[in-house]
């Protein structure tokens, strides 16, 4: 008796219809309560028992943090078992006591561990928080014949980090240490969580996301204690990726022992490529002191110390460059057409600029020189003229395009850019309008000038590879466990410089000189059968007043020495730059470590032969 | 407006149903929610009966109007909620990963919840114009395809696999009704099982895994799977009688995820048992027969299609959400419907009902 706007045969297909959609709710239904009646009726007493003894829980499997390797695939960094105590929040009654229990049987910051299992209590009760890493095995021992009496201890071994050289390229490797709450929310600490021990500075912070792995897991089934009675299931946690360096790790070895004590800095480039071959720091630090959480009080001390130890001087220790600067000048000078190669400038030992004497280093002045032996001899005088004759703005454009004063692209970043100074510089930093003196300092790369190792080796690179600034590298390859290339090195080319061909053999041959002519000031650099380049440079410390010469011999007072070289000139497959704190002059100081770096890598390249050793040994 | 016959042919069973159901889901999300105090902003209970007196009353408005207005209304009305939801893929709120809320002040809806029904409209328009009986074929079904895939394709990009399922079976329903010819649906299934294997090549590895894991939670053994066994304990532990009110174990000490939300019936199931688990589904199972009944019993045919489309927007969502609490299903993000907390999805659904109630009303009336 329906009243329709519907022909028949629709309401007949309609109805029909409408009984299978009848038909098939009834179908569902059923199977939903029927299901219920199997799990909460048939299968129920299980599921009750199950439930009162419920303790299923997540646990993690940490995954292996990659390892890194050097350009020759030696091992730098792996890792080791560590035993970590931890403690389930909910299956303890009495933290307080709980606590006390464990202080007796190894040692443990009290107050630290009670407000972690308290917070932890209130969040993620079943959630086990380490209370302590990396127990020594006696402490292993103690706790797990004391298991009984320690409800809710749990020790789990994880891997952990171990810098196989300790106080090695530890600039370079960087360190971990716990996630902070800021990292968290960053993209590069994906997937970490608290109490996660992550990559803080250096190639482990660089790589973080692929070294870190993925994080595996497992169900486990546990008891009363928290003792885990069987696995459930499991998914295994995924190994970080492999980082391979471009560092030579023996040759990164005889520069570090090559600076020894003294402060300072030592660069070794592939002037071709950019890649970095050694980048030394000093002083450094032991990166196993990272490992597990460093200590806060060596951290403090670390962070406080007047040395700075954490600080990498090869990218963030800014100096003036001294005489290594007039490689920039000369060319300058060339390129802009103020000097002829065969001019002779006079120096008598010093140059008068209004009321002011500006001297050479040598008192007695080099007499007439060209622009060879003024860079062979470093004379001071010659590039006052220059100084003079180019203004501090040109000086400065030179410097800027031959890449001072910008950071050089070093890939693990946190380079410092040094400083380039102009006249408009001064006028906006100090209001004061700059100062005709001021160029000449400019000119032998003191005043305001300020420039890092790395720039400084980059520099000699391009003076001698056709003219590229590359960008620094440390990275050569990323690899994951199955042997996927996640990353490879490439050369990244930041800059050229464009210079008159003819002007940088002039250049060239002078830098040849400095090492190998009798008066160059970098003759303790040279070696035999091998063609080296180079530039000493000794940089002011403070300007010393008249009547204070006695304080020369201070070592604080002392100057910063310099040296920068490639090796062989004609074709070169290494560029150095060293800087020694307070090393006095570039000539003494640094040029003898640049000497043993740039000798031992061509050894090993087979440039230099092998029974060259024992002759020099004997001579030192 | 309001005449007696209107009045008489209010079902007030219905009525008295979607009450218990309401009650239900508060003393449900109170214990659900038990242990947790909210700083700031009403405790998720008090909110759920917030959007339950909302609903009634949007339940209510849609009864007053002749539903023959939502005929005409159909079309617009879908190219609005489409248009949310282009609108949420832009501006919307990014919560977990997914991006599915648009902020209006201090409240934020789900488009999505909406598409459900408007989809319902415009396919219902569509058949419902059709007059004469035909046995649909695929080239007759260019439109109601189009009208599916393209609120699907925005709802996947949010992303929000669930729902977006949903709306498939949603549009499967109503052209199943309208009779679609056996060698079209043949075809039909042919061309997905062509297509599938492609596209699968075409998606990028993360988002195989999460398909895989969506087809085989026991894959995922620390996300999903887990989640179903601890589900399946706290279903199975309640017996016959139930553990009683607050004394779920599984509830109370967080074994559950999603407590208040997807897996808000496997907390009702561990306190109030069988008994309770079966009076849950009864009453759902008796809104669906009413909405059968009122289907078959319309007087035309756009009234029948759109009863149809929307019991079977409470049938999937009760069968898809119990399925996949009790294992049965894998686990999609899918709420009980007008049970779990979840204002977007509670107000549409009361005002899809009130449409249904409002075909029952003016099933006598002539044009």
């Amino acid at each position: 008796m329906k009243t329709s706007i519907l022909d028949p045969i629709s309401i007949e297909v309609m109805n029909r219809q409408v009984r299978k959609a009848t038909l098939l709710v009834m179908v569902a239904f059923s199977i939903l309560v029927l299901k219920l009646w199997s799990l909460q009726i048939l299968s129920g007493p299980q599921y009750r028992i199950k439930s009162e003894s419920n303790r299923i829980r997540i646990q993690d499997i940490p995954p292996f943090r990659g390892l890194i390797y050097d350009r020759s695939d030696n091992i730098l960094v792996n890792n080791r078992p560590s035993y970590d105590l931890y403690v389930v929040p909910e299956d303890v009654k009495n933290a307080e006591g709980l606590v006390g229990k464990v202080e007796k049987l190894v040692s443990l910051d009290h107050d630290h561990a009670l407000e972690l299992i308290r917070k932890t209590r209130r969040a993620k009760p079943f959630q086990p928080v380490c209370v302590k890493r990396g127990l020594s095995r006696d402490e292993v021992a103690m706790l797990e014949t004391h298991r009984f009496n320690l409800p809710g201890v749990l020790i789990r071994v994880a891997p952990q980090r171990r810098y196989i050289m300790g106080d090695f390229a530890s600039h370079i490797l960087g360190y971990l240490g716990e996630v902070t709450e800021k990292e968290l929310k960053s993209k590069r600490y994906f997937g970490a969580r608290v109490g996660d021990l992550v990559g803080k500075a250096g190639v482990e912070l660089k790589w973080q996301r692929v070294l870190g792995g993925i994080r595996g897991g497992e169900q486990v089934e546990v008891d009363a204690a928290g003792r885990q009675i069987r696995v459930i299931s499991s998914q295994a946690p995924r190994p970080g990726a492999n980082v391979y360096l471009t560092i030579d790790k023996d040759l990164q070895s005889v520069a570090e022992k090559a600076l020894g004590e003294k402060s300072g800095a030592v660069v070794a480039l592939d002037p071709n490529t950019g890649q970095v071959l050694a980048m030394v720091s000093k002083p450094s630090f032991d990166l196993n002191l990272f490992v597990g959480g460093i200590d806060p009080r060596v951290w403090k001390e670390m962070v406080t110390s007047k040395k700075y130890p954490l600080q990498n001087r090869a990218i963030a220790g800014l100096y003036s460059p001294g005489s290594v600067f007039k490689i920039v000048v000369a060319l300058a000078a060339l390129e802009e057409g103020v000097v002829d190669p065969e001019e002779e400038i006079w120096c008598p030992g010093w140059l008068r600029l209004g009321n002011r004497t500006f001297r050479c280093w040598k008192k007695a002045g080099h007499g007439g020189v060209k622009l060879h032996r003024a860079l062979v001899e470093s004379c001071d005088v010659y590039f006052y003229t220059l100084g003079k004759r180019l203004g501090a703005d040109k000086i400065a454009a030179y410097a800027k395009k031959m890449g001072l004063g910008t950071r050089t692209g070093f890939d693990l970043g946190f380079e410092r850019s040094g400083l380039v100074p102009t006249r408009s510089w001064k006028l906006k930093k100090w209001g004061i309008p700059w100062q005709m003196g001021e160029t000449l300092s400019f000119a032998i790369g003191q005043s305001y000038l300020l420039i890092t190792p790395l720039q400084a080796a980059c520099l000699i690179s391009s003076v001698f590879n056709g003219g590229y600034l590359y960008e620094p590298q440390v990275s050569k390859l990323v690899k994951d466990t199955e042997g996927n290339v996640l990353y490879a090195f490439r050369p990244r080319i930041k800059g050229q410089l464009n210079f008159s061909e003819e002007n940088m053999q002039i250049i060239r041959e002078a830098l040849i000189g400095v090492v190998n002519e009798k008066h160059g000031t970098g003759r303790r650099a040279a070696i035999e059968g091998v063609k080296v380049a180079g530039k000493t440079g000794t940089a002011q410390v403070v300007g010393l007043e008249k009547g204070e010469k006695g304080k020369i011999d201070e070592e604080r007072f002392r100057d910063h020495a310099w040296f920068v070289a490639v090796a062989p000139a004609d074709d070169p497959l290494i560029a150095v730059s060293v800087l020694v704190e307070h090393g006095g002059h570039g000539g003494s100081g640094a040029a003898p470590i640049a000497k043993e770096v740039i000798e031992h890598y061509l050894r090993e390249k087979g440039m230099i032969p092998l029974e060259g050793r024992s002759e020099r040994s004997g001579e030192g | 407006m309001f005449d007696r016959r209107l009045v008489q042919n209010f079902d007030w069973f219905v009525v008295v149903i979607l009450l218990c159901l309401a009650v239900a889901s508060i003393v449900n999300l109170y214990s659900a929610t038990f242990p947790i105090r909210e700083e700031g902003g009403a405790q998720v209970f008090i909110r759920q009966i917030y959007w339950y007196g909302l609903g009634f009353a949007v339940f209510l408005i849609m009864t007053t109007f002749n539903y023959f207005l939502l005929e005409r209304l159909a079309y617009p009305a879908y190219f609005v909620s489409v248009a949310l939801l282009i609108l949420v893929l832009i501006i919307g709120k990014i919560s977990s990963g997914s991006q599915r809320w648009l902020s209006l002040g201090p409240i934020s809806f789900q488009p999505s919840e909406l598409v459900k029904i408007t989809l319902i409209l415009a396919l219902a328009r569509f058949f419902g114009e059709k007059k004469e009986f035909k046995e649909y074929r695929l080239r007759d079904l260019w439109l109601p395809f189009a009208l599916i895939v393209v609120p699907f394709i925005l709802v996947v990009k949010e992303p929000d696999l669930g729902t977006a399922l949903l709306l498939v079976l949603l549009g499967a329903s109503v052209i199943f009704l309208a009779k679609i010819h056996w060698k079209s649906i043949l075809i039909l299934i042919l061309t997905v099982m062509v297509l599938a294997p492609f596209v699968w090549f075409h998606l990028k590895p993360y988002q195989q895994r999460r398909i895989l894991t969506f087809l085989r939670p026991d894959m995922d053994p620390l996300g999903a799977g887990y989640h179903i066994n601890q589900s399946k304990i706290a279903i199975g532990s309640g017996l016959l009688w139930g553990k009683g009110f607050l004394q779920g174990t599984q509830t109370r000490l967080h074994f559950l995820p999603e407590q208040h939300t997807d897996f808000a019936f496997s907390v009702w199931a561990e306190e109030w048992g069988f008994i309770g688990s079966i009076f849950l589904l009864a009453l759902y199972f008796l809104i669906i027969l009413w909405g059968i009944y009122i289907a078959r019993n319309s007087k035309d045919k756009f009234g029948s299609m759109l009863a149809m489309g929307i019991t079977s927007i409470i049938f999937w969502q009760v069968i898809i959400n119990v399925g996949m609490v009790t294992g049965l299903l894998p686990v999609v993000g899918i709420p009980l419907v007008l049970f779990s907390y979840g204002g977007s999805s509670l107000v549409s659904t009361m005002g899809a009902l009130g449409i249904l109630m409002n075909i029952r009303m003016r099933r006598f009336m002539f044009q």
